[in-house]
């Protein structure tokens, strides 16, 4: 009887650990498809010789830094490319950027959820509205508008500047509606409470929910980041020259180039990757929260 | 809604109440001008202009030999047999019909793989993610080099696996192949994001379901077609709309990588708007294909709101 008993049980086990193994197997092969070119990249951008690694391709050797390796396509791009100059224009656009985007569609997301005035359902009926209208929808119009458009200084066109690349980015429909779908949902007994106590409207927004808001501001904060700093097709419009160009127009544009520098390519690439992964790595949890919350989309 | 309301109302004091209401409006304007005039000015304005300027034959820079006029609906008359155009639009859907469908599945796979309570998870989640972090420029760039036509790392793959029966193919430069291989990065890149949109839907499904499922002797596929299917309903369809409407803004990858080549196969509504307002400064022109393609955009919103709207519940619609 015990006999009995225990074969199964035995076998229960051995299934188990037989299921367990292949789910591991499965799972790494899926982190070796997502991972490959990324490696790739990186060990690619330290092979000092353009032609090997190329020929490196048609084998393992593509993913094992062998040959000559260094730091040399890096310090090409440095030179050659004004590779600094870019990723500053790259960093101050998305800063600014998301610093303003956060304080003014935090603001009308604040009025449209807590305060009372005339005119609000129209205004969040409009903002909700606007969520379905992308970006490319507008691009073509845009570009005749600020093609001719004044700026401090006498100037009479928005083309090359820091500008023209921040503020269409700004206000944001999205942004507004995660910021409401927040703020909505706060108690009123903190604001009341605040309020009995004098604090002023403005008071109440500043010291009490916007630090209670941290969740969503580090939410809206990485959505925005991330698209500001891979957005493309609106830069790529309004620059001509290399003075205010992003990092992606930049590297597009030395993509362009012939002969192909494979080395000086990916050092390129992975210096405009290998900080947002380390971000990312860093904040892992929060990026994985904003982008499920773009899930409860309405 | 508003604060402090029955405060006020308790103090008994109308002129109170009326300063104060007074006050309350006028943060709420203070607070929502900002948003509105720029949101008034770079997307409201831009938009219903659209519509105005196809209606024109507007270039960035007037040709002084044509003067700016309207036109009706000359350039939309145009649309219809413009070769190039329709084979944008039928690639447009071409990634839908292909994309949607396997990216949703191998997302909702994914997503059910990492949802298990296993040691190492994290790590294959972060891994699984990191190509929605990177950007689209780079992957188009890195992969151009992937798909090298001789001796490019996924053909010399495709020939050890198939014992030299497969390729080399000419990934990029092949009419038939190119957008399959853009299909294939897109995928690659994207599919890490709805992942993590049906991990969190399958968080919410309540594990009694599936304990009750138990009891009763389901097996796991029956689980899956009972259970997860009809609780992911919501997110399902969020996923599938918001992959489609992703398909017809396709722009970078096809910029970067063929600009719409070789002979137009891998070019997108989009880099054909692109192309003609900006590079050809055919701003009127442009401005209709545009229009075109926010119609698209909105008749996919709308049956977003009516797959939806069912269920009474309005988590994703």
């Amino acid at each position: 009887m015990a006999k009995d008993k225990s074969k199964p049980i035995f076998k229960y086990h051995v299934r188990k650990k037989i299921q367990k193994a292949l789910k591991y197997i499965l799972m790494i092969l899926l982190a070796i498809f997502f991972m490959f070119p990324i490696v790739f990249m990186i060990i690619s951008s330290i092979k000092e010789d353009e032609f090997q690694v190329v020929t490196d391709m048609s084998s393992l050797r593509a993913f094992i830094p062998v040959g000559e390796l260094g730091l040399q396509n890096y310090q090409d791009v440095f030179a050659s490319l004004n590779f600094a100059h870019q990723f500053f224009n790259s960093v101050l656009i998305m800063v600014l950027t998301v610093l303003f985007g956060l304080l003014i569609n935090s603001m009308i997301a604040y009025a449209l959820a807590r305060l009372r005035f005339s005119g609000k359902n129209i205004l969040l009926s409009v903002v909700i509205a606007l969520i379905i209208i992308p970006f490319e929808a507008v691009a073509v119009p845009l570009l005749i508008i600020v093609n001719k458009l004044p700026w401090f200084g006498g100037a009479t066109t928005w083309l090359d500047t820091y500008h023209v690349q921040i503020f269409p980015f700004i206000a944001d429909a999205f942004s507004i509606f995660l910021f409401y779908q927040f703020f909505v949902n706060i108690p009123k007994d903190l604001e009341e409470a605040a309020l009995i106590d004098g604090a002023s409207l403005f008071g109440i927004y500043w010291k009490i929910v916007v630090p209670l808001s941290r969740p969503i501001i580090a939410t809206v904060a990485i959505l925005q980041s991330l698209n500001a700093w891979n957005r493309f097709m609106w830069p790529l419009m309004v620059t001509r020259g290399e003075d205010v160009r992003p990092l992606t127009v930049g590297i597009q544009s030395f993509f362009g180039q012939s002969p192909r520098l494979w080395g000086d390519l990916m050092a390129f690439a992975s210096m405009i990757t290998i900080p947002v992964l380390i971000v990312f790595l860093l904040f892992q949890k929060w990026f994985v929260q904003s982008v499920a919350s773009t899930g409860i989309k309405g | 809604m508003g604060i402090g309301k029955d405060i006020m109302v308790n103090n008994k004091d109308k002129g109170s109440i009326t300063t104060y209401r007074r006050k309350e409006a006028k943060l709420a304007w203070l607070f929502s001008t900002p948003a509105i005039l720029l949101l008034i000015f770079f997307v409201i304005v831009p938009f219903v202009w659209a519509i105005w300027l196809s209606l024109t034959n507007t270039r960035l820079i007037p040709n002084p030999n044509v003067p700016t006029r309207f036109i009706g609906l000359e350039n939309y008359i145009r649309l219809v047999s413009d070769e190039v155009f329709l084979k944008s639009l039928f690639n447009n859907f071409y990634f839908v019909i292909v994309v949607v469908p396997l990216q949703t599945a191998f997302a909702l796979g994914l997503a059910m793989l990492i949802n298990q309570e296993l040691r190492g998870m994290n790590i294959f989640r972060t891994v699984y993610f990191s190509p929605v972090v990177t950007s689209m420029t780079v992957v188009s760039i890195v992969w151009t080099l992937l798909y090298n036509p001789g001796e490019g790392l996924i053909n010399a793959f495709l020939q050890a696996i198939s014992f030299g029966k497969l390729g080399p193919y000419d990934w990029l430069t092949n009419t038939k192949l190119v957008f399959p291989a853009i299909m294939m990065m897109s995928i690659w890149q994207g599919v890490g994001f709805q992942m993590v949109i049906f991990l969190a839907g399958l968080q919410e499904i309540p594990a009694s379901l599936y304990e009750a499922a138990e009891v009763d002797g389901a097996n796991g596929w029956q689980k899956f077609v009972n259970i997860t299917i009809p609780q992911l309903r919501n997110t399902l369809v969020f996923v599938m709309i918001s992959t489609t409407i992703l398909a017809f803004r396709l722009f970078d990858q096809v910029k970067v990588m063929t600009n719409g080549g070789p002979s137009n196969a891998s070019m997108t509504t989009m880099l054909y708007a692109i192309e003609t307002g900006w590079g050809r400064l055919r701003i009127g022109y442009a401005s209709a294909i545009t229009v075109v393609f926010f119609v698209i955009v909105l008749l996919i919103s709308i049956a977003q709101r009516f797959l939806t709207r069912e269920k009474g519940v309005q988590r994703n619609g």
